[in-house]
């Protein structure tokens, strides 16, 4: 047995894409202005092989010839670790043993090709660099070479004989000696096993052991930890609160229930025999009508703890895990569309300035749009929506919500487990990774959190998740199965648990595969290990479906059986190493009344700068180079938006193809004009005034984006995702029980249902700072996803203006409402009022710009949200290379005394700006009936955006190509 | 008359298999999805099918550089299968990854002494791009270009740098005629093509290669992405086409066959 290496450098001439990455990183990160790097990719493979045999791999395999050069040698061998010109200091970046390698997997798969034997493969990656002191050294490692969670580096030559392959298992049945712990010792037990569970809850498992006069054992402890977490069964938001307003005090005993589902079930009530929604808050995803054949199944999810610490892993596995939604609901949908909207502290914040612990923003965000792009586009799946928000509060608790739509027969959309069934396992194998994803999750992050939680890290496998996604969709249509989940948080634990619910279930689980030996039962049953599903075949289909999955090279286990007896049992081999009831890890938690407090904080009044002090060409310049209204062009490119041929308004638009789009409309079925619209809506300042109004806000938006392109807006579905601070506190739990109530009421007053959701609470990052421990919580943060629905896709329109002489017209009202807007954060200003839904008004405004679409009377139409008025004529005049000039002296609005600066940048609801042409005013006009509204200008053919006052004076003139600059550089990365 | 049949190759990763098909069959012809296994087990399968496909996607999760593992495995198991469909007259078309497979299995430029002539790798920008782009068509030597001045389709991929080992055999290849199709400059640029008109940095701009017989083409852009007129980045302003400029090099392959 013999360890190569093989070393893959730049051949002479070419680029050295990764050294001058890393020194493109070290100057952006203030660590090194001019650091030369000369960097290769490496692979260690370890075989039967001759040294013949690895330079022949090194040439047909792993280099490429025409550009590449190689090193080959045994491992440990001098010639790999001879300087190139000029930096002796050499260093190995290597993933940590366990850690998901998808490249070495893929590479023995190929050597075995060739016929050679093989036994192990690592890959690494090779850093040279000038001699630098250890601090450099070690500052260069932690901030941009490796990520001490799932990788290790090693300074000088790789010492290594041998590739770890694991050591075998001896199985042990543990206990857990629980019956005999005081409250301290319960506590203790909760917070080092990683339970992370109450005191209380700790009180009942304890009862229930003693009760049945034996302790439990780690698999048992594990099995309720993981189904009581709040990541898997929500209890906080699904709980007992008692809830303190300006209105008097409400007792919730299932708040979501209550609010949420309670706006659905009414609006599905009123809808009677019209009711499109399907299955609402039951499957893993939403499921809704979307034509003859088919329903529509939508999911977001967060993967916020993961990504703080490896960006890339976490939210690479973020975007894998919510795919198996879709995948797991009814009968398993096919992923039509992905959409990702990430929250981050700004990218310039100088290195010195981060607490420990944290990662810098920049590569944060590196990370995510990297793990995203390489998950999303590997599937196959186009990434058509998102958005970025920035704000100091993300620093040390980033935001990553992933959502993905599906498409499902409408007759593969329920399904029942049948005793009797095989319990299958289908995918990737189990490993050590992702132990404790679950309970981990619902934990507050702190700056040990890298070093405690290393296991919930992970790197994803997307192919993995191809293949499975591949055999899944034949395998339904051939009707092998009776029923399908994903392996998500929880791994096996919350995946048969949840299947066996109903009926009970026996699982082996030495029937697992697994990556590599030593894993004990507990390991298998709860690690979180990524491309895994979860089927319950009949036992007359098993043939048909194993061979199905063979010849597409997928592994298929049975690992366990559905049986009647409403118990959960586990074995390994012929030990039983758990036995509960059903009903004690569904049913068993005990209830906890919750105290949530909302009070209004204290209303500021704005205070606005006198006419003519400011100079607003600059104001739009600097609303429209802001971070969260700035093109996020770098991003978009990077993610795939065209694959699966169904793309109709794709996320950028325009004369350049480069505008910002409402939003991203697909045809799902090739051979149909019909498609699906798909959006967001999200606003974190306004929550620092009002929660109710945020949620109001951000649910309008996600409404009218939708309805700006061309959907119909009594078909458009929603779905809630909040992201809070430690609820635990009551004021925190009252503004989260505040924005569920505006989702309550906003959703049966536009008929506008959520079909699924999700929460993450606990958001918040405390380190040792100066003055002793410092807590940063991240701002109430409710992205509403919306989903809407288009008859015809050739009727859609855009935002980008098309002609020149067409005119302007604003609908909508436009108030007194600056606060939280952008022109405050620029501007530097605090207080004013926060933008309010009117829902009678929005509901027609919607239902008009509809009917003006549907007659074809719009050639462009864009709502108007971050920056207000202003930013949105110059976004539409700079998409569409043209100019505009407007008037504000006709503009419905509700504002005292002067208003001008009111008018440009308030970012009041429900509003659109549209241009229509001559010939269709008399057609348009007589639709918007009773609404507000006016025409306020024209398109000009001069490149300026040029905006009078009410009094005709000039407010703005600026040229386009200067405003889309503004637009553009700040992360034109 | 019978339709002509196009095997759109499936491989672990493979994405873009099914608007292949599609625009396929949009052209009049019929096509099936064929797992790379299936072929490897029954290489004859390739007989009753006059188009071979490979579509665009991640084969094997493009691990180690794009399209090389896929590319391994036909030129050690379907060499002689590739080598028989192409002498039979019939036409191979790789897309995006698919002419990463090409180039990588020697299929579309045959190795010499030195092995490969050339090879896709990574974009000058050094990242993954979507973005459409103007193409023009070069002499006559490709059967899928018959007809075809100019279109207008999208990019999507990391690594789709056309590199030739030298510049003689970019002379070569040029002076052969099978560098098929070029990337254009969208403004008035004197010949030279900028980023992102030439969106990977390929030499002489070359987004498309023909074999020497010209039933061989690989290409990185997407044809299949552009069949319907509503995919068109800009039909809202511009108004729909009648059918998309990638459909007609579907049309071309179908017809081949069709006398």
């Amino acid at each position: 047995m013999t360890l190569w290496e093989i070393d893959i450098y730049p051949g002479e001439g070419q680029p050295d894409r990764l050294g001058d990455a890393v020194a493109g990183d070290a100057a952006d990160l203030e660590l090194a202005s001019d650091l030369s790097v000369t960097a290769a990719r490496g692979f260690l493979v370890q075989g039967e092989l001759d040294e013949t045999q690895a330079i022949q791999l090194a040439r047909e395999l792993f280099a490429d010839g025409v550009v590449e050069r190689t090193v080959v040698a045994r491992a440990g061998d001098q010639r790999l670790s001879e300087p190139p010109n000029g930096k002796p200091q050499l260093l190995h970046v290597m993933l940590k043993p366990g850690v998901m390698d998808p490249v070495a997997d893929s590479a023995l798969n190929a050597i075995a090709d060739f016929g050679m034997q093989v036994e192990a493969v690592r890959t690494f990656r090779k850093f040279w660099i000038p001699e630098s002191s250890p601090e450099t050294v070690s500052t260069l490692s932690s901030r941009i070479l490796a990520n001490d969670s799932i990788e290790q580096v090693v300074v000088g030559a790789l010492e290594l004989n041998r590739l770890q392959l694991g050591s075998p298992y001896e199985f042990k049945l543990l206990h857990v000696a629980i019956r005999d712990l005081d409250n301290d010792g319960l506590t203790r037990l909760s917070r080092e096993g990683q339970l992370y569970l109450t005191l209380v809850e700790m009180q009942t498992i304890q009862n229930y052991f003693r009760e049945l006069g034996r302790d439990p054992t780690d698999a048992e402890l594990e099995s309720i930890a993981q189904t009581w977490s709040e990541h898997c069964s929500h209890k906080t938001l699904a709980g007992r609160i008692a809830y303190r307003d300006e209105n008097g005090e409400q007792r919730f005993e299932n708040m979501l229930k209550e609010t949420i589902f309670a706006a659905t079930g009414q609006i599905r009530r009123d809808l009677g025999e019209d009711d499109w929604c399907v299955s609402v808050f039951e499957d893993n995803a939403g499921i809704v009508r979307f034509d003859e054949d088919y329903n529509v199944v939508f999911k977001v999810e967060t993967h916020n703890h993961p990504s703080a610490l490896e960006p890339y892993g976490g939210a690479n596995t973020g975007i894998g895990g919510v795919i198996r939604d879709p995948m797991g609901t009814g009968l398993g949908a096919k992923p039509i569309c992905n959409t990702d909207v990430f929250c981050f502290a700004p990218p310039d914040i100088s290195t010195s300035d981060l607490p420990p612990g944290v990662l810098h923003p920049r590569r944060v965000m590196k990370g995510v749009v990297s793990g995203v792009r390489d998950y999303g586009n590997r599937m196959g799946i186009p990434t058509v929506n998102g958005a970025i928000y920035f704000d100091d509060r993300y620093l040390g608790n980033p935001l990553v919500y992933c959502g993905d739509v599906g498409l499902i027969p409408r007759d593969k959309s329920s399904k029942e487990v049948m005793a009797g069934d095989w319990i299958v396992s289908v995918g990737g194998r189990t490993g050590r990774d992702g132990i404790h994803g679950a309970t981990f999750s619902s934990a507050e992050l702190t700056s040990e959190s890298e070093s405690l939680s290393g296991g919930a890290v992970q790197i994803g496998n997307a192919i993995t998740e191809k293949m499975v996604l591949d055999v899944i969709m034949q395998a339904r249509d051939r009707g092998l199965y009776s029923a399908v989940t994903d392996c998500g948080a929880g791994g096996f634990s919350s995946a048969v648990g949840e299947m066996g619910e109903k009926t009970g279930a026996e699982v082996w689980l030495d029937k697992a595969p697994v990556k590599y030996d030593g894993l004990s039962y507990t390991e298998v049953w709860i690690s979180e290990a990524q491309e895994r599903m979860v089927l319950s075949v009949p036992p007359e289909n098993w043939d048909e479906f194993e061979s199905l999955c063979r010849a597409e090279g997928v592994e298929a286990s049975i690992i366990g059986k559905f049986v009647a007896t409403g118990r959960l049992q586990l074995k390994y081999n012929d030990n039983v190493v758990a036995d509960l009831p059903m009903e004690l890890l569904h049913d068993g938690r005990p209830p906890i009344v919750r105290d949530a407090v909302y009070e209004a904080p204290a209303s500021v009044s704005l205070e606005l700068p006198a006419p003519g002090s400011i100079d607003l060409n600059a104001t739009l310049a600097k609303i429209l180079g802001s971070l969260n209204v700035a093109s996020k062009e770098w991003v978009i490119r990077q993610y795939d938006h065209e694959v699966q041929g169904g793309s109709v308004i794709k996320p950028l638009v325009g004369v350049e193809n480069d505008g910002p789009g409402d939003a991203a409309v697909v045809r799902p079925v090739l051979n149909s004009y019909r498609g699906l619209a798909v959006s967001c809506g999200m606003n974190p300042h306004y929550g620092d005034f009002d929660t109710y109004h945020m949620a109001a806000s951000a649910i309008d938006e996600a409404i009218r984006n939708c309805v700006a392109v061309g959907a119909d807006p009594s078909h458009i579905s929603i779905l809630d995702n909040f992201c809070w601070g430690y609820t635990d506190r009551p004021e925190t739990l009252g503004s989260l029980v505040r924005a569920a109530l505006a989702c309550r009421d906003l959703a049966v007053a536009f008929g506008t249902p959520f079909i699924s959701g999700k929460d993450s609470l606990n958001n918040e990052f405390s380190y040792e700072g100066e003055n002793g421990k410092q807590t940063i919580s991240i701002p109430p943060s409710l992205l509403i996803s919306a989903m809407g629905q288009v008859d015809d896709v050739r009727k859609c329109v855009t935002m980008d203006l098309k002609e020149v002489g067409n005119s302007l017209y604003i609908i909508g009202l436009t108030r007194n409402e600056l606060g939280g807007s952008h022109f405050t954060l620029v501007e530097r200003l605090k207080g004013g009022n926060v933008p309010e839904v009117n829902t009678d008004v929005a509901k027609r405004t919607f239902a008009a710009i509809h009917q003006a679409i549907q007659a074809g009377c719009l050639r462009a139409c864009h709502d108007l949200s971050e920056g207000g008025l202003a930013v949105g004529i110059a976004e539409m005049a700079f998409a569409g290379g043209l100019g505009a000039a407007v008037s504000l002296a006709n503009i419905p609005n509700d504002i005292d005394g002067e208003y001008d600066v009111a008018v440009l940048f308030a970012e009041s609801n429900s509003r659109f700006i549209c241009e229509v042409a001559g010939e269709k005013k008399a057609e348009f006009e007589p639709l918007l009936n009773d609404l507000p509204y006016a025409e306020i200008g024209e398109v000009t053919d001069t490149d300026r955006v040029a905006i009078s006052g009410t009094s005709g004076e000039s407010l703005i003139d600026s040229n386009i190509t200067d405003l889309k600059e503004s637009w553009q550089s700040p992360l034109r990365w | 008359m019978v339709k002509p049949r196009a095997l759109v190759l499936r491989a672990p990763g493979t994405n873009c298999d099914l608007e292949s098909a599609y625009a396929f069959e949009q052209a009049g012809g019929k096509a099936d999805l064929v797992h790379i296994n299936q072929l490897l087990e029954n290489p004859a399968l390739s007989r009753e099918y006059q188009i071979l496909c490979l579509p665009g996607g991640f084969s094997y999760g493009d691990d180690i550089s794009a399209g090389r593992i896929l590319g391994n495995q036909i030129r050690h198991h379907l060499q002689d299968t590739l080598v028989d469909f192409k002498s039979a007259g019939k036409l191979i078309l790789g897309i995006c990854n698919g002419f990463q497979i090409l180039i990588r299995s020697g299929i579309l430029l045959a190795d010499d002494d030195q092995g490969e002539p050339a090879t896709l790798t990574w974009n000058t920008s050094g990242k993954f791009e979507d973005r459409w782009v103007k193409l023009g068509v070069d002499g006559d030597k490709s059967v899928f270009l018959r007809g075809i001045e100019s279109m207008y389709l999208p990019v999507a991929h990391a690594e789709g740098k056309f590199v030739t080992r030298s510049s003689a055999l970019l002379d070569h290849l040029k002076g052969n005629g099978q560098l098929s199709l070029r990337y254009k400059s969208l403004h008035e640029s004197n010949g030279h093509v900028p980023y992102p008109d030439n969106p990977n940095g390929s030499q002489a701009e070359v987004a498309g290669v023909s074999d020497e017989t010209g039933r061989v083409f690989g290409l990185m852009p997407h044809p299949e992405r552009f069949v319907d007129p509503t995919q068109h980045p800009r039909w809202t302003r511009e108004g729909l086409q009648e059918h998309g400029d990638g459909l007609m090099l579907f049309q071309n392959a179908v017809r081949y066959f069709e006398g």
